[in-house]
């Protein structure tokens, strides 16, 4: 247990450290989930319009955008994975007497804390967008950015666990971020879709990741419309079997999918040699 | 040097990747205190057998200990109280040299009242200690190698092992390398495994054993091995090689080994062998010289070859293939 311990902050603490002195991925990881705002925001808003009373297009996509940036900074925990083999850096984690669950561990943690703090740094643009947050939404949002970045990091290493090069890995990524996140409910809602569509979003792990985050953004900003009764959030939420999901429900979901991707990284990491 | 005790003790250690046996069934034991040397061409399976030592492969079959610690048993045991420097760079360049020390220490478990003093002790002893703020990404090789070993060293352990500690660094860097790693030994009590296939740098080991294709082929003191020649070394290039051959065998009653048109034999007083052989000698001699007993000829009379012509050989390749 001891050495599990160590093992775990040890790691975290390295990967916070080399964060910090890393200023491109300090910024590079915020490209891609503002790019996507900006443009769709600018390109869709106004064709679009309400998709619920009060809440236009760029803030129903908000929410998902924060979602984006933690998956984006969580799968990361891979990367720096494949990275310190391939640099070498890997075998003198392996030699030293650190169990190897806890380096799991370690670089789990050490990434959600970088995934939540780059999440909550995206709360920054929500006056401009004109999405009332205060400290009791924030609150909220840190546990539960905290249990998605959990699952995806356990994907990301259980992903890089047997990768020797950054470019296979780079690959696999783009292979997978892309689906995960056109497919999670972060453009459209995923109620209103083709059947296929419909199914293959609700498989897609990130999708309740996203609706969490959704409701605890919305849900304070659709009763200040007034309208508390109508089921304007039903409308945007996602719907299994009929019954549609609550923050407390999409969270399992994704605990459950957490502890399924990390147990297997830390099977998969620790039968390398 | 205290020979009554063996720190490493290993029993027909075997590791076989599919159907290639990397390292074949080898037995030996190190003293405490002394500086062992693995001497082999690249792709023996020194490397391989430090990765079993170490830790991070398992063996196939056998077993070595580690001052009395089973290497795939009691792992954590034994990565306690090994030191690595592996012949790839295993620094995070993004970190200054500090900071790689104090990750070590910490996941070392280095207790925090004596983490800071033998911090500063061991850059000083590797002569970093102006740099120790700088990221190690603006180090020189020999820089970081140095910086390895400190890091090395940092957890008290019993062993240091050292992977071709001076491979690609410059002949001064070398010797500096060199250097330290005997003052290390003066002031840190420890015994240190290396391998090598420099054999100048094998002469600073107290022992060697040399390993050719996963087998050990001989192991002794370097001047017991060099004793084993039988004397000085001659180097003798004729017209006909095979005809010179027959007459060596023949008439001076020798063994010499051909290679590459080159004729080398062992006699025991070089420098009065060689004006009789002038006289007497019927082949043509384009060429001869003569010297005293080194490690290379050690090698090449035990395996038959050169070390270093096997570097691209089908060993070579399938360890370079090999994960790290």
């Amino acid at each position: 247990m001891e050495t599990v311990l160590r093992a775990t902050w040890v790691i975290a603490y390295r990967d916070l450290l080399r964060f910090i002195q890393d200023r491109p991925r300090l910024f590079g990881s915020f490209a891609m989930p503002l790019l996507f705002l900006i443009i769709f925001g600018a390109g869709f808003n106004r064709i679009i319009g309400s998709l619920a009373p009060g809440v236009d297009f760029v803030q129903f996509m908000y929410p998902g955008i924060i979602a984006m940036t933690v998956l984006m900074n969580s799968l990361m925990s891979g990367l720096s994975i494949v990275w310190d083999r391939e640099f070498g850096f890997l075998r003198e984690v392996l030699v030293a007497p650190l169990s190897r669950t806890g380096i799991v561990l370690g670089k789990v943690a050490g990434n959600s804390v970088i995934a939540i703090g780059q999440g909550l740094i995206m709360l920054a643009l929500a006056p401009i967008i004109g999405v009332k947050i205060d400290f009791i939404l924030v609150l909220k949002l840190i546990p539960l950015l905290f249990v998605i970045s959990i699952s995806l990091s356990g994907l990301g290493i259980l992903m890089a666990s047997r990768m020797r090069s950054q470019q296979g890995f780079q690959v696999l990524m783009q292979i997978i971020i892309m689906p995960l996140i056109f497919l999670s409910g972060v453009f459209f809602p995923v109620n209103n879709v083709p059947v296929w569509l419909e199914v293959v979003s609700k498989f897609n792990p990130l999708t309740y990741g996203v609706d969490t985050i959704r409701q605890v953004f919305l849900n304070g900003n659709l009763s200040a419309v007034a309208d508390a009764s109508s089921d304007s959030s039903y409308a945007l939420g996602v719907t299994v079997f009929g019954h549609t999901m609550g923050i407390i429900e999409d969270t399992l979901v994704m605990a459950v999918l957490g502890i399924i991707l990390l147990s297997l990284a830390i099977w998969s990491f620790s039968r390398q040699e | 040097m205290d020979n009554g005790t063996n720190i490493i003790e290993i029993h027909d250690l075997t590791k076989k990747f599919g159907q290639i046996t990397a390292v074949d069934s080898i037995s030996f034991n190190v003293y405490k205190g002394e500086i062992f040397g693995f001497l082999g061409p690249n792709g023996a399976g020194k490397t391989t057998t430090i990765n079993m030592l170490c830790t991070l492969l398992t063996p196939t079959s056998g077993r070595a200990t580690v001052s009395g610690y089973d290497t795939s048993k009691q792992r954590r045991q034994v990565q306690r109280i090994i030191g690595l420097v592996f012949q790839d760079p295993t620094l995070d360049d993004y970190l200054t040299a500090e900071q790689n020390l104090r990750f070590h220490a910490y996941a070392y478990g280095v207790p925090k009242n004596i983490r800071e003093e033998r911090l500063d002790q061991l850059l000083e002893l590797v002569e970093l200690s102006d740099r120790r703020k700088g990221k190690v990404s603006t180090y020189s090789g020999g820089m970081k190698r140095r910086l390895e070993i400190a890091r090395g060293l940092l957890h008290h352990p019993q062993i240091l092992f050292l992977d071709e500690p001076t491979l690609g660094l410059d002949p001064q860097t070398r010797h500096y390398v060199w250097e330290h790693i005997h003052a290390l030994r003066k002031q840190e009590d420890l015994t240190i495994f290396m391998t090598t296939h420099y054999m100048d740098e094998a002469e600073n080991c107290d022992r060697i054993a040399v390993i050719d294709q996963g087998k050990i082929i001989a192991l002794d003191t370097p001047d017991n091995l060099k004793d084993s020649l039988g004397g000085d070394v001659v180097i003798l290039e004729a017209e006909d090689s095979q005809k010179a051959m027959l007459e060596l065998e023949g008439k001076y009653n020798l063994s010499p080994q051909l290679q590459d048109q080159t004729i080398t034999f062992s006699v025991p007083h070089g420098e009065t062998f060689l004006p009789e052989l002038m006289r007497s000698f019927q082949s043509k001699i384009v060429s001869i010289s003569v010297h005293g007993p080194t490690l290379d000829d050690v090698f090449l009379k035990l395996t038959g070859h050169a070390i270093r012509d096997q570097e691209a050989d089908a060993w070579a390749q399938f360890r370079r293939m090999m994960p790290h």
